[in-house]
């Protein structure tokens, strides 16, 4: 079976329908998306189509090494950088299955309870040869 | 016969059988084969070889051809152990065609003491060692669990924790096993071991109180060495708590929130009884200092009839002993309560802003003063930095809370 990542974006990926910053919705709005974020991940597992699942906290820089070949960092992340939140890794039958999941996801509710419309991306692995390739 | 009736020293009974019975034995069990001369990393191996003999052996179904337990559990565990230490020197001897070093038949008689048992806890929590490897080490060695469940407790792959536990043990081989080591070492790492809290099937709190009881019993009686006695009050104190900490969901309730009704109150009066004993002896410490706070909020039946006025002498003590940047921060909430928010927000004026919970803290001072727009501000700009989800969750909601009220 392939996999999949589901990227989730705190910026970067189009502007959802329901776009507001969650500390303007109601105290119980937050409540129930994260009681749905927590549904989503035991599904998957009740689903048998679980791998993992991270949340990324926004805090972070970029790092190289420099000309004297010690660590320089830039950061933190400039308000216009597209920045990962966090994602799930589900091993499933295919691309429509991840799509599918995808978009169960974007249906989180948000503000007013109605769903955000989130833009989800949605990357397959690149897996091991298998035993009957070349 | 039912676990309930069986006797309480272990091995002495034919019921439920399982390695948290022969865990508590495992420090006591390498100390012996290395008071015989085995060298340490070579006698974990062993003693874990003889713990899944014992579940084998022991842990089968009562129905099937289950062995009998020995009366001497600690005993069967040394020969075991010891049988397998040979099996490794005589086919290392083999291959490296040279005479056996080591005497191989042990001497009979008392081979070990609790001395022993107390340097195999100084020796994984060896100076030299990074702190996650001595928390590691300690975990294999000392509280006698599986490779496989450490790394499902910090969440890492088998392999990865396997090999530091191999490193870690190669960093101390080369270390005396007879020197006394530094108490304060191994209390760090218990108390890393605490603040992890449980994931997966090993609640390591539980395991740390565990292995914290048994190293103040190794200390000396009752009240020797009161900093190990304070980090057991403190953890007993804490750990009361849990019932209460987390929702069903895993999100955090704050302790001005929690359902005091759910504390466990037999862990909150041993965490006293440990505490007050410690402190009669007037060498104070910080965790000691830190039980003494836990201690007055156990004691409070609302966050509101907290002795506050106490909490905040407590923590200048610790300030004065620690100088700890954190603790200035806790004081300062205190202060808040006690002397109210503009006190507090002085207080936290003289805080590094950098430290992670300081902008949470300046909106809980700055919402108790009433200006809840600052306090919902400082509140989403905490959520950014918190360092779990669970918090950022906690103060993301507090910040919805405060936008609505705010409105």
């Amino acid at each position: 079976m392939p996999k999949y990542l589901i990227l989730k974006h705190y910026r970067g990926a189009p502007a959802t329908v329901n776009d507001v910053s969650m500390d303007q919705w109601a105290p119980e709005e937050v409540d129930a998306h994260m009681k749905f974020m927590d549904d989503f991940g035991k599904r998957l597992e009740d689903n048998g189509e679980y791998v993992d699942a991270q949340a990324l906290s926004p805090e972070g820089a970029w790092v190289r090494a420099d000309e004297q070949r010690q660590p320089a960092t830039d950061g933190p992340f400039a308000e216009t950088k597209d920045l990962i939140a966090g994602w799930y890794v589900v091993d499933v039958d295919g691309w429509d299955r991840a799509v599918e999941l995808a978009g169960e996801l974007s249906l989180a509710p948000g503000k007013d309870g109605k769903p955000i419309h989130e833009w989800l991306e949605v990357r397959p692995f690149y897996g091991a040869p298998s035993a009957t390739d070349a | 016969m039912t676990p309930a009736d069986a006797p309480a020293v272990p091995g002495a009974f034919d019921g439920a059988f399982d390695t948290a019975t022969l865990r508590p034995l495992v420090p006591a069990v390498i100390g012996v084969l290395v008071r015989r001369g085995a060298d340490f990393a070579t006698a974990e191996d062993a003693v874990q070889e003889a713990l899944v003999e014992a579940w084998r052996t022991f842990g089968a179904p009562a129905s099937s051809d289950r062995g009998e337990l020995p009366r001497d559990l600690k005993g069967w565990l040394v020969t075991v152990a010891w049988r397998r230490f040979l099996d490794v020197v005589r086919s290392e001897t083999a291959r490296q065609r040279r005479e056996v070093a080591v005497e191989l038949e042990p001497e009979r008689g008392p081979a070990e003491t609790a001395d022993d048992t107390l340097r195999v806890f100084f020796l994984c929590a060896h100076p030299a060692l990074t702190p996650a490897s001595a928390v590691a080490l300690t975990l294999r060695a000392v509280a006698g669990l599986t490779t496989r469940q450490v790394a499902e407790a910090y969440l890492v792959p088998e392999a990865t924790m396997a090999q530091r536990i191999s490193r870690a043990k190669r960093t101390v081989s080369g270390e005396a096993f007879d020197r006394p080591g530094d108490l304060a070492t191994v209390r760090r790492v218990l108390y890393l071991v605490f603040n992890e809290g449980y994931s997966g099937d090993v609640d390591l709190a539980a395991e740390a109180i565990r292995l914290t009881r048994q190293l103040a019993a190794l200390a000396g009686p009752d009240g020797q060495d009161p900093e190990t006695d304070g980090l057991l009050a403190l953890m007993l104190l804490h750990h009361a708590r849990r019932p209460a900490r987390l929702r069903d969901d895993g999100t955090l309730v704050p302790l001005a929130d929690q359902d005091r009704s759910r504390w466990d109150i037999g862990l909150i009066e041993e965490g006293v009884t440990v505490l007050q004993a410690a402190l009669a002896q007037q060498r104070r410490g910080e965790y000691q200092l830190q039980a003494a706070i836990a201690a007055l909020h156990a004691d409070a039946p609302s966050a509101a009839e907290t002795d506050w006025v106490q909490v905040v002498q407590w923590y200048d003590e610790l300030l004065a002993l620690t100088g700890s940047p954190v603790v200035r921060l806790n004081r300062a909430v205190a202060v808040g309560e006690a002397d109210g928010a503009r006190a507090g927000l002085a207080a936290l004026a003289e805080v590094d802003p950098d430290l992670p919970r300081h902008r949470a803290a300046s909106a809980y001072l700055h919402e108790k003063d009433g200006d809840l727009v600052t306090a919902a501000r400082l509140y989403a700009e905490a959520a950014g930095l918190a360092t779990n989800l669970a918090e950022r969750t906690h103060l993301t909601r507090e910040a919805a809370r405060l936008n609505r009220a705010a409105r």
